[in-house]
């Protein structure tokens, strides 16, 4: 069955677009991240311009953001502060972000950026994830008994980071930071999120544990909590400058999504943090080699539309 | 541009005469639709063109989107990966252009009555914003243009089919794909005899979005930042309804 994507201008498999919100849905619940990194590319090879995959994109991930949260929520998985203040530089990160999208767009060199986004960070988060937790997996499997298996990251570590300015208690992180340092990284990501079309968790969780430290029950919740409201701002302004947010798109992702997303959410509960890891960095770094292949390899037909979702 | 209107008015003018002095037309044609409406199921649609001639000829049907400015970009090699590096805008270039004939085209017309009609993909006169690109250089653009729009069907490289009855009465199926740009269609037919253009008729088609897909595209443009906040609301709920749905399970 065919649908007509008003905003999009072209005609799509309802069943298709059902299907991959479904996959993506499925594994933004297990992993606790947007999914966008996967969706956002899937979009482009269907042939939905690459203007409106990321417009509509910010759009779904609003949606599916939201149900992944509440679960959080309640379980108190949310570390509201951190996530308020991780918010505040998620915000000035995304309107800058869409900015750069509307400039990149007029030089023609949007989907160079957005490629090379892509592969440097899919690259280095899929990389270090994948090294961090096949040692964890290694370890435990060869260590004899009565060995201490815990990592070197303890609360106790002090570095730089610990003499900036502007000190937050995070109660429920159990962290006493500077302010800087999400604000930061909320700035950082929001572009990123802004500018490729995703809500930014695949940066954001690894941020979180392994730059601020946070412990491993509140990111995700916290992570989820910050998407959504990146993600409403940048909605917003592609829609309001761009005009690339299909709404039609977005409702038939998201309903795949929500869906996919709660029984990856049931999945997750049953496996291992280590394998839960491997199976995510396995799978970014292969979106990650795709794209760079994409780059690398001589295009059969160089030329392209320049009016870019035209 | 302005040779084409030319050879058109030309065109009008002679079959005025014609058909005051032979008190019967050489040429009528009509569309089966002349309003094709892209409503939320649509996957393309075909358009019956049919007419008749005064006696035998050969009939050439051109179909011509709206008209827009497009910019060709060209990929190099920076370093190990591929860019985006040259540019080049063309003006008034047709969204859509498809040809259809009763046979081979060449068989029954010269270059030169083709490139004053402008019949074939070969013969469109795609003008450069910047005149000053060497041959070679727009020539490769304007085939790029070309190639870029046959792959989304937009173009067609082979001609359609015009099928003849009698040698008096025409017919054929344009075909409009999913992805057809919307506008106002101009549908050409012209009547060939002794390699020149006896006759020829004009037959306005339009093509418009209707139903709730019009209404959300109006809507994305005409008020974006409503709509950019409805689309928010929209999410939020969706997300919430369907978390609340699964929670009571």
């Amino acid at each position: 069955m065919q649908i007509y994507l008003p905003i999009a201008e072209m005609s799509v498999n309802i069943f298709l677009i059902l299907g991959m919100g479904g996959l993506v849905g499925m594994l933004s619940g297990l992993f606790g991240v947007g999914g966008g990194f996967l969706m956002t590319p899937l979009l482009f090879f269907v042939g939905v311009p690459p203007a409106v995959a990321v417009g509509t994109e910010a759009n779904q991930i609003v949606a599916s953001s939201v149900s992944g949260v509440l679960a959080h929520w309640r379980r108190g998985n949310v570390d509201l502060r951190m996530g308020a203040v991780l918010t505040v530089g998620g915000f000035f990160g995304s309107t800058f972000g869409v900015a750069l999208f509307s400039f990149l767009r007029e030089l023609g060199q949007i989907e160079l950026v957005i490629s090379l986004s892509y592969v440097v960070f899919l690259g280095a988060v899929g990389g270090l994830m994948f090294y961090e937790s096949a040692k964890a997996i290694l370890k435990r499997r060869g260590a004899p008994a009565g060995r201490v298996t815990s990592s070197a990251r303890g609360p106790g570590r002090h570095t730089w980071m610990h003499g900036l300015p502007f000190k937050m208690r995070f109660r429920k992180s159990k962290l006493y930071i500077s302010a800087l340092l999400p604000l930061a990284i909320g700035f950082v990501v929001g572009i990123l999120a802004a500018i490729m079309g995703v809500g930014g968790g695949f940066v954001m969780v690894p941020a979180m544990i392994y730059l601020l430290g946070m412990p491993t029950q509140v990111v995700i919740g916290t992570s989820l909590f910050q998407i959504i409201f990146v993600t409403a701002n940048t909605t917003f302004l592609q829609a309001t400058i761009n005009q690339t947010v299909d709404v039609v798109l977005a409702l038939l992702l998201l309903m795949g999504g929500v869906i996919g997303a709660q029984i990856g959410a049931r999945m997750g509960a049953k496996l291992r943090g280590e394998q839960l890891r491997v199976l995510l960095a396995m799978i970014v770094l292969g979106v990650c080699l795709k794209l760079a292949f994409d780059l690398v390899v001589t295009p059969s037909e160089p030329f392209s539309f320049g009016g870019f979702g035209e | 541009m302005t040779v084409r209107i030319a050879a058109l008015t030309l065109l009008f003018g002679l079959s005025l005469f014609r058909t005051a002095d032979a008190q019967t037309v050489p040429l009528v044609a009509d569309l089966s639709n002349h309003l094709v409406a892209i409503t939320t199921g649509f996957t393309g649609t075909d358009v019956l063109l049919f007419g008749a001639t005064d006696g035998p000829g050969d009939v050439v049907i051109v179909v011509r989107g709206p008209s827009k400015d497009v910019t060709i970009r060209r990929k190099d090699r920076v370093g190990p990966i591929w860019a985006n590096s040259d540019a080049l805008a063309l003006r008034d270039v047709p969204s859509f252009y498809h040809v259809a004939s009763n046979r081979d085209i060449a068989e029954f017309t010269s270059e030169r009555v083709r490139a004053l009609y402008e019949i074939g993909v070969e013969n469109l006169k795609l003008k450069f914003i910047d005149p000053l690109q060497p041959d070679d250089v727009q020539k490769e653009y304007a085939d790029a243009l070309i190639r870029l729009n046959a792959d989304l069907g937009l173009y067609n490289l082979e001609n359609g089919k015009v099928s003849l009855l009698a040698n008096r009465l025409f017919r054929a199926q344009l075909h409009f794909p999913a992805n057809v740009p919307t506008g106002a269609y101009e549908v050409g037919i012209y009547l060939f005899r002794n390699g020149d253009v006896v006759s020829g008729e004009f037959v306005p088609l339009i093509i418009s979005k209707t139903g709730i897909g019009a209404e959300v595209y109006d809507f994305a443009h005409n008020s974006a930042p409503l709509y950019g906040i409805f689309a928010i609301i929209i999410a939020v709920l969706a997300g919430w309804a369907a978390e609340a749905a699964f929670r009571r399970r």
